[in-house]
């Protein structure tokens, strides 16, 4: 049921967009189609809209155009289901043949994609999901990330702690791919500058019951606990957290999707939480302004990393498409196009890997109120160590 | 693990099993009596706490929100009965399953319309915000404690209502032949009406009290949903003794197996249903117990 009434919105969304794109494209000689494969229901829906809000920002400050194109739109509601993927990335890449692919959110979703993407050889640019494989053994030619890998902000995290003089942590995180990755990252720095990781504590996704494992941390006594948790799992954590009174006597580390849209509903416990990520509030930099500005403008609300993300996918695309001129048929022009872009992101300048992911710097913040002002640069232009990826 | 460790994990597993009790026992109730599955009790649960999520918002005190939220709780539950659930009685399960189904879609759209997608934290009752410390690392939060208190309380109140009380004498002889009762001269629309109406608002009233100590988002009814199903299957359909030691046991089997067995952690609750289904497949203590 929960399908059929999906598949209605999903089709009646497309007609819409069609309805709205195709026939004045019909005239228009040069447009590009791109198809937003993005969440529109479910857990991650406001991570999909701020991506698709990020994107179209881009595309309205460009007077409606892409690297001098017209832009189409193809829309499909992905609803973070990764058995439903390869269908959905096939009706835009077959039926509505797009040009370019864009999304997701959830890496499971993302990974299907990708391989759908290398099948038919269509342009794909992931706007924020992690996995590690998909700038590892999945990369591809014509896959690329604005985003990050999993391993990138938590692998920043590593050296800040040893800087602090902590050196034995203890790591809790879901037991899902996601998760585990962002723990490796961190163990990976961490422990290559001498720290040692007492212990590494997982449970089950998406259960939330913090309580045993809060009691094993209070008896195992380490320097600092490092997690990686986003949404209503990390809220409950920190609350969780500060009120077996731990907060105070083991300090609490995290990759940033931590605190990132969650420190209202933790109500003060995440205060002075220090995370690392990719993106922070109040960035020293006239770009980040603009572009703060300009969203607030159009959509009525504070970006967050997410819209960043969706803003450097179209900023990528149009990097492509004005290295070959608008003859997008060039598809290897494009692609070389796109390698060689330097991206002028609101998280700071950034450059494309060998692997197609950014090389950016990762910011340590630190919560203050509902936002997470940068403290300083934790890892300068960082690039993920791409394992197991083999350009062909 | 020591023996201080492994008192404070019996705390968490009994603090634990006390909260699953909570939700479990309108769905036994509901389950038991009335021979409804309700898949939409998780959404209820759900209900209960962005109800506190609104009402604290609105009257500062989550407190004046329980007292607020349980009585509309229970009026939306005798809605809810008399315009759907009054036409289950006599389908089969499975169209009781359709029709919760249904509910779950409907509550979670509007969840999503009516307050967005966002996750939202309740502030618990200053009086109840401290924490008690056990050692010099950790504390225990006063509001699980209380939590604990509350579900004792509403335990023995329903054991009493139903064993000891004229309703609950009705309820019983209601959940054994609904026609012999209502020749008797019983209003049994009434009585399931009301036992309905209990259910949820039980549900609603865990959902309030989990708010504070939990995140109020979306989807957050199908985790307990299906916990509080296992539940009522360990202990037994429709027995509220055996929905207290069936969430007691889940409780345990939780907490230590996330502490001595943690890579099977995620498996621990369901394999302590299979052992207990093997062994008593009609649950730990039968209807009526």
């Amino acid at each position: 049921m929960n399908n059929r009434i999906h598949k209605l919105t999903v089709a009646l969304a497309g007609a819409v967009a069609l309805g709205g794109a195709t026939l004045p494209a019909a005239h228009a000689a040069e447009k590009i189609k791109v198809g937003l494969m993005l969440p529109a229901t479910g857990t991650y829906a406001k991570l999909g809209t701020a991506i698709t809000n990020g994107f179209k920002l881009y595309v309205d400050e460009n007077g409606g155009k892409i690297g001098g194109l017209d832009v189409e739109y193809a829309v499909v509601d992905d609803e973070s289901d990764p058995a439903k993927a390869t269908e959905n990335a096939n009706k835009l890449v077959k039926r509505d043949e797009v040009d370019v692919l864009v999304g997701t959110v959830h890496s499971g979703v993302a990974m299907a994609m990708a391989k759908v993407a290398r099948g038919t050889k269509t342009l794909m640019i992931v706007p924020n999901a992690g996995a590690d494989e998909l700038t590892g053994p999945l990369c591809a030619p014509n896959v690329f990330r604005t985003s990050f890998s999993n391993w990138q902000p938590s692998y920043a995290m590593g050296p800040v702690l040893l800087e602090k003089g902590i050196k034995k942590v203890v790591t809790l995180t879901w037991k899902y791919s996601a998760g585990l990755q962002a723990i490796d990252g961190f163990k990976e720095s961490f422990t290559a500058g001498g720290g040692q990781i007492v212990k590494e504590l997982t449970l089950p996704f998406p259960n939330t019951e913090f309580q045993p494992y809060l009691t094993e941390i209070a008896a195992l006594k380490p320097d600092a606990v490092f997690v990686f948790f986003a949404g209503g799992g990390a809220v409950k954590l920190v609350k969780d957290y500060a009120a077996a009174g731990l907060k105070d006597s083991i300090p609490l580390y995290g990759s940033g999707f931590l605190t990132d849209g969650t420190l209202a509903a933790m109500g003060g416990a995440g205060e002075g939480l220090e995370t690392t990520l990719q993106y922070a509030d109040g960035l020293d930099n006239a770009r980040d302004q603009a572009f703060r500005g300009g969203y607030a403008k159009a959509y009525g609300s504070a970006p967050d990393v997410y819209a960043v993300q969706g803003y450097d996918a179209a900023q990528l695309l149009a990097a492509g498409v004005s290295a070959v001129k608008g003859k997008i048929e060039d598809r290897k022009g494009m692609i070389t196009g796109m390698e060689a872009a330097k991206i002028d992101s609101p998280r700071g300048a950034f450059s494309i890997s060998a692997a197609h992911n950014p090389v950016q710097d990762i910011y340590l913040r630190k919560a203050q109120g509902e936002l997470n002002p940068a403290v300083k640069v934790a890892a300068k232009a960082l690039a993920d160590p791409a394992r197991g990826c083999r350009m062909q | 693990m020591d023996i201080f460790s492994f008192l404070v994990q019996t705390l968490n597993a009994v603090q634990y099993g006390l909260l699953l009790f909570l939700v479990a026992s309108g769905l036994t109730l509901v389950f038991g009596i009335m021979g409804i599955i309700n898949l939409a009790h998780g959404s209820f649960y759900m209900a209960g706490a962005y109800l506190a999520f609104g009402l604290t918002s609105a009257t500062g005190s989550l407190v004046w929100a329980i007292v607020l939220g349980v009585p509309l709780a229970m009026l939306v539950g005798a809605a809810l009965e008399a315009l759907l659930f009054v036409h289950l009685y006599k389908r089969d399960h499975l169209e009781q399953v359709l029709l919760t189904y249904g509910l779950i879609l409907i509550f979670e759209e509007l969840r999503s319309l009516i307050v967005g997608n966002d996750v939202h934290g309740v502030a618990m009752p200053d009086f109840l915000a401290g924490s008690i410390p056990l050692n010099d690392t950790l504390s225990y939060p006063v509001y699980r404690l209380a939590i604990s208190a509350v579900c004792v309380v509403l335990a023995i109140g329903l054991y009493f209502l139903i064993q000891r009380t004229r309703l609950g004498m009705m309820i019983r002889a209601g959940s054994h032949d609904r026609d012999m009762v209502q020749a008797l001269g019983i209003n049994i629309t009434v009585i399931y009406r009301v036992v309905f109406a209990l259910g949820v608002a039980m549900a609603a009233l865990a959902g309030m009290l989990a708010a504070p100590i939990s995140s109020v988002g979306p989807n957050m009814g199908g985790q307990v949903l299906i916990l509080s199903f296992v539940v009522v299957v360990i202990g037994g359909i429709g027995s509220v003794w055996g929905a207290l030691l069936g969430a007691l046991l889940i409780g345990f089997a939780d907490t230590f197996g996330k502490v001595i067995l943690p890579e099977f952690a995620g498996a621990m609750v369901y394999l302590v249903m299979a052992a207990v289904l093997l062994w008593r497949p009609e649950g730990l203590l039968k209807k009526g117990a």
